[in-house]
């Protein structure tokens, strides 16, 4: 049961980003993707998700290839939660969430009352079951992140892939979405997800993947792969290390 | 359920303001007919009886007015269904119908009509053959362009070839015979109900039925279609199929009210505005509600262009003079979300 990239080349069309990379995301574990910005981190999880056609190399699902599968086969089986964002209608959380269910419903159809008790409990689930009736445009950053995760879960995938999930969010609402990541695996879905915090990825992630320039740099356990020196390497900035060997964490110097 | 309660408000208060519409354009003219002729007359085709109405009468109800009230309706529903349909596609509140040239297309394929002197059905042929063309030509163009956001690219070729029709137009419009062909061309470019008589009504009512249950059938693939290109297809959505189904539906709907009416603007900007202020941006909601307060809309501004002066003003004047300001209103008024 992977999600995995074989021998990736991939980018726009027209213009190579990554070359050559090779990464496996395994039911029930989470894999943390780090690296400067432009280093092609959303770029390759466009093509994971099968949004941008590889330009060499393959992406499957669980021994299946991506680009053999319809749009709504894919969508029912690797979900995307995007950085939050505003959209440009004003539609209620339950709405947003509802699309989460278009991929197992007819061309023609609407949800049906089953996907409403899918959408409400699983709402329940991440705690924002107050939000139903809100606008998705009147909620927080927070809010938003984890309405994005439900709509990705009511597509029932095996695989999340999240975009920055803490992008500006506080402090508080950072551990929350981190913690739902742990709830995911725990429930046997693969998750891989970009950060900036290479400390997400240690407290957070089972493998750690970095990212530069296309290239994929080192690959593994977070304790291993993430070191002063490899981050050094990968941001091309000072970093300093705080704490002791058995609970590291990393700042910019 | 707020939602809930927000959808049947807007239907009763559309369906409330077509009551008001229909009484007011049947009771205001020359020759007025109250509701209960009107309902009377009505009964009497229904059931076979002898009417107790004058012949004169009978002939404002089926041939004069009645025709031209059910066209008012047709073309309103039609156009502001076509543009909430166009504000969903292109994930902007501030498009419009003729957004992707479908106006300017019919416009030109109209006046090369007039300008050749055909008859009407061939006039209307050309406009509605122009409407899709023109589609046709910026969704080609838009789609060969393959950098950037394609709602975005679709919008400025449209713009773009619309200003290439709207030359065109003013070419045709520079050596047409002044006395003939130049007032006819004005006239149907400011959009005018009428000349509208029964049989213009089927050719009305066809394209805008299809188009619009095409539309209603993908009412939930709208609102995801609304969201970025990338949410849409990773929810499961063949962006690309879709587009061009909801395209062509909307287009056909917009280019036979074109057909029928000539160029009315604002009424596909302003009308799904005010319906999703009160039902909210969910399409399959929006649909019904913005159906019936376009149809109002326009038959509200037809009666009055028909009523206000001794000569029929141009519906095309009149909804850009009342738009305008209402445009501004909701503009400063409304809260930023409500779109």
């Amino acid at each position: 049961m992977t999600l995995a990239a074989v021998k990736l080349s991939y980018g726009y069309p027209g213009r190579t980003i990554g070359r050559n990379l090779s990464l496996a995301v395994e039911a029930g574990e989470a894999v943390a993707l780090l690296g400067p910005n432009g280093g092609g981190k959303t770029t390759l999880l466009k093509t994971m998700l099968g949004l941008l056609p590889p330009h060499a190399g393959a992406v499957s699902i669980d021994g299946y290839s991506l680009l053999a599968m319809t749009v709504g086969e894919r969508a029912r089986r690797i979900a995307y939660v995007p950085q939050g964002h505003a959209p440009a209608f004003a539609f209620s959380v339950r709405d947003i969430v509802l699309m989460g269910r278009t991929a197992h419903n007819g061309l023609f159809a609407s949800p049906t009352a089953v996907d409403r008790v899918v959408v409400e409990a699983k709402l329940a689930e991440l705690g924002v079951r107050h939000l139903l009736d809100t606008p998705y445009t009147m909620i927080s950053g927070g809010e938003r992140q984890l309405v994005l995760i439900a709509r990705a879960l009511v597509q029932e995938p095996r695989y999340v892939v999240l975009d920055e999930p803490t992008a500006s969010l506080d402090f508080g609402n950072q551990g929350k979405v981190m913690r739902q990541i742990r709830t995911l695996t725990a429930q046997g879905l693969g998750v891989l997800f970009t950060t900036h915090d290479p400390n997400q990825a240690m407290r957070y992630a089972d493998r750690a993947a970095l990212l530069g320039d296309g290239i994929l740099k080192a690959e593994g356990a977070p304790g291993n792969v993430i070191t002063r020196a490899s981050l050094q390497a990968l941001y091309g900035a000072p970093v300093t290390c705080v704490g002791n060997e058995a609970d590291t964490a990393f700042l910019p110097a | 359920m707020s939602d809930r309660f927000g959808a049947t408000g807007g239907l009763v208060l559309g369906l409330g303001l077509l009551v008001v519409g229909v009484s007011l354009a049947f009771s205001v003219g020359r020759f007025p007919v109250g509701l209960m002729d009107l309902a009377s007359a009505l009964w009497s085709r229904l059931s076979g009886e002898p009417s107790t109405l004058t012949p004169a009468a009978e002939a404002v109800i089926f041939n004069i007015r009645g025709p031209r009230v059910l066209a008012a309706i047709l073309c309103g529903a039609a156009l502001a269904v076509a543009g909430g349909a166009f504000q969903g596609l292109f994930r902007n509140p501030l498009v419009s119908p003729d957004i992707l040239g479908a106006s300017s297309g019919a416009a030109l394929g109209a006046i090369t009509g007039i300008y050749i002197s055909a008859g009407i059905v061939v006039i209307q042929g050309l406009a509605f053959a122009g409407g899709l063309l023109a589609v046709a030509l910026v969704y080609l163009i838009g789609t060969s362009i393959r950098s950037g956001d394609i709602a975005l690219v679709l919008v400025l070729t449209g713009v773009v070839v619309g200003s290439l029709l709207g030359a065109g137009v003013g070419l045709l419009k520079y050596v047409a015979d002044p006395y003939n062909q130049l007032p006819a061309m004005t006239f149907w470019l400011l959009g005018s109900l009428a000349g509208t008589d029964k049989n213009d009504l089927l050719p009305l009512f066809g394209p805008i039925a299809l188009g619009t249950i095409i539309l209603i059938a993908l009412r939930w693939r709208i609102n995801v279609l609304s969201l970025p290109e990338d949410e849409a297809r990773a929810l499961g959505l063949a962006t690309g199929a879709l587009r061009i189904a909801i395209v062509a539906a909307a287009t056909l709907v917009t280019s036979a009210s074109v057909a029928a009416a000539g160029i009315i603007g604002w009424v596909g900007l302003i009308v799904p505005h005010l319906a999703r202020f009160i039902v909210g941006p969910e399409f399959g909601r929006l649909i019904p509600t913005a159906a019936l307060f376009g149809a109002s809309y326009l038959l509200l501004i037809d009666t009055l262009a028909r009523s206000m002066a001794q000569v029929e003003v141009p519906l095309g004047i009149l909804t850009a003079i009342i738009g305008t300001p209402v445009f501004i209103w909701l503009l400063t008024s409304a809260r930023r979300s409500w779109s």
